[in-house]
């Protein structure tokens, strides 16, 4: 009962803090509801039994990702930019992308519906962060190391772009 | 009765009470040591005037802010300047849930307890940047501005510094990071061979520079930016940010005590024969012999008023050292004591370093935190784990 009322809270938060962050006016405002709807998702999460994932999403997204965001938003004068008015041009190739999204979800949707409903997952015996870190770290090590390289790599490839800047 | 103290949300009911409704009164005590120490320190008095020695300062404080006008600016954003204290108090106060004052005396033990302790701090300055924009005004914008880049810039250090007592105790909850120091008999801030006090260096660097506190408080740097980000703020809502800075200040405290030095263990935890001098000597003779100083200073105060005052607030000291002798009470109130009693000295280190360096340029700043800090605690990561799969 409790469990049915958080998920619909979080769910809540999480769409309507989304569809808010495309629709609000202020960029500040914007940001503010996206934070939303990123701890809506964080909620979901923890719903899920994955604390984890929980505190990852609030530790990078709200609070490195989220700060940084707000912190060029505020930084750059974005009146300026919001007049220019550029990004109204392109919206029937937005209008596709949307709606091609929309058909995606739509078909595994109703192919998830036809599916037989999930048994619950077993209770686990090592906590939540002992098994991620046994698949990530064992089965996904390979994968893991890779995209932290590529990480890696545009990391040194921004650090080069704004030392040229510098040097005109 | 038996049955109310052994249910289990019971000694979670009573420390959230006591948070709830004891931190703002702590709070107001802290400001009030925080300015005695500094003024001990500049050969200053300090608040002398409400009580004696100022004892009634913090309540005075207390009422006054709570009878000021509510100025909100004009092209403030209010929705926004509204919300901002309430995401700093809320987060600072949910963080102490997450500190264990003893083996059982805590709120809630989560197998992440750690990171979610740093994700709401990481929240909190939300509370400090949003509230700094929607002020509309240029200092407290551009303190903001600080407060930001200077979290995301030490946030790295601290998680890195975080992670060796971590490895040491293969597990991310408080309690149990706790309980691996009992078991390897030393405080963390002592193992790996003595690696481990440079971790606790950067660890402490980086936090007191998470809290925003002197010398790393650019975001309200008052010779700068007149009060930073909460210059617009008045009464009430300024308390709300004061209550959530010192918050987490007070949680940075807690979780270096955790993650240091033993949490609610006695010093030598494992040696047997210190159990009398150390759990029952000592605290009757801290606790009571700072009351029995006290008595001496009532002779030095005029009014007498003050001194039926002073009189109590030692008389309340001894018969509080006197009952660390009393076997039963001893074995609830030991855990806090010594967990209240290192949080204390690591507050009292933090006031030290205020009263002592003077504030960092923005550059300085910067430097510190990606060229020394973040290099040196990967290494001291490093070489932690290789000292530690020795030690194993």
């Amino acid at each position: 009962m409790l469990d049915t009322f958080f998920f619909y809270a979080f769910a809540l938060l999480t769409v309507a803090g989304a569809a808010l962050a495309v629709t609000m006016r202020s960029a500040v405002h914007c940001a503010v509801w996206l934070i939303a709807s990123l701890l809506g998702t964080a909620g979901l999460f923890l719903m899920q039994q994955a604390e984890f994932l929980f505190a990852a999403q609030i530790v990078l997204y709200v609070g490195g990702i989220m700060v940084l965001f707000l912190f060029v938003i505020m930084l750059v004068n974005l009146e300026a930019a919001a007049r220019e008015r550029q990004m109204r041009k392109r919206w029937p190739i937005a209008l596709a992308g949307v709606l091609l999204l929309a058909a995606g979800l739509a078909r595994s949707l109703e192919e998830g519906i036809r599916l037989p409903a999930p048994r619950p997952a077993p209770e686990a015996a090592a906590g939540n962060v002992q098994q991620i870190a046994t698949v990530l770290f064992g089965e996904y090590l390979l994968p893991f190391e890779v995209a932290s390289v590529l990480l890696l790599v545009a990391i040194v490839g921004a650090i080069v772009m704004a030392q040229r800047e510098d040097a005109r | 009765m038996q049955e109310l103290i052994s249910h289990p949300l019971f000694t979670p009911l009573l420390l959230t009470a006591l948070i709830v409704l004891g931190f703002p009164l702590v709070t107001g005590y802290l400001v009030h040591i925080e300015r005695k120490i500094l003024a001990d320190m500049q050969a200053r008095l300090g608040p002398m005037r409400a009580g004696p020695h100022g004892l009634l300062q913090p309540l005075a404080d207390a009422l006054k802010l709570l009878l000021k006008e509510d100025v909100v600016p004009a092209g403030a954003d209010k929705a926004l300047f509204w919300m901002a204290p309430l995401i700093a108090a809320f987060t600072g106060l949910t963080a102490i849930a997450l500190l264990p004052f003893g083996e059982r005396l805590y709120v809630a033990d989560m197998n992440v307890g750690l990171l979610i302790i740093s994700a709401l701090g990481a929240v909190g300055v939300l509370g400090m940047t949003l509230g700094g924009w929607a002020s509309n005004s240029h200092y407290s914008l551009l303190g903001s501005l600080r407060g930001a880049a200077q979290l995301v810039s030490y946030e790295v250090a601290v998680t890195l510094a975080m992670l060796a007592p971590v490895m040491s105790a293969s597990s991310l909850s408080m309690v149990e990071i706790v309980r691996a120091q009992q078991r390897r008999g030393v405080w963390f801030v002592f193992d790996n061979y003595g690696l481990m006090i440079v971790t606790f260096g950067i660890f402490l660097i980086a936090a007191v520079a998470e809290t925003n506190r002197a010398p790393f408080d650019l975001p309200e740097a008052e010779s700068e930016l007149v009060a930073g980000f909460h210059t617009e703020y008045s009464g009430f809502r300024w308390a709300l940010f004061m209550l959530g800075e010192y918050a987490h200040a007070f949680v940075i405290c807690g979780v270096t005590v955790v993650l240091f030095f033993g949490g609610w263990l006695r010093p030598f935890p494992n040696v047997a024969w210190l159990e009398l001098p150390l759990n029952f000597a000592f605290p009757v003779l801290l606790i009571g012999g700072s009351g029995a100083a006290t008595l001496m200073l009532v002779r030095k105060v005029r009014r007498p008023w003050q001194r039926v005052f002073l009189t109590a607030v030692a008389a309340a000291l001894v018969s509080a050292g006197l009952i660390f002798l009393v076997p039963a009470v001893n074995h609830v109130l030991i855990a806090p004591f010594w967990f209240f009693l290192k949080l204390g000295l690591v507050l009292y280190l933090l006031f030290w370093l205020r009263g002592t360096l003077p504030r960092l340029r923005y550059d300085q700043l910067m430097n510190l935190g990606w060229k020394r800090l973040i290099p040196l605690a990967l290494l001291m990561l490093f070489l932690n784990a290789i000292a530690g799969l020795l030690a194993a």
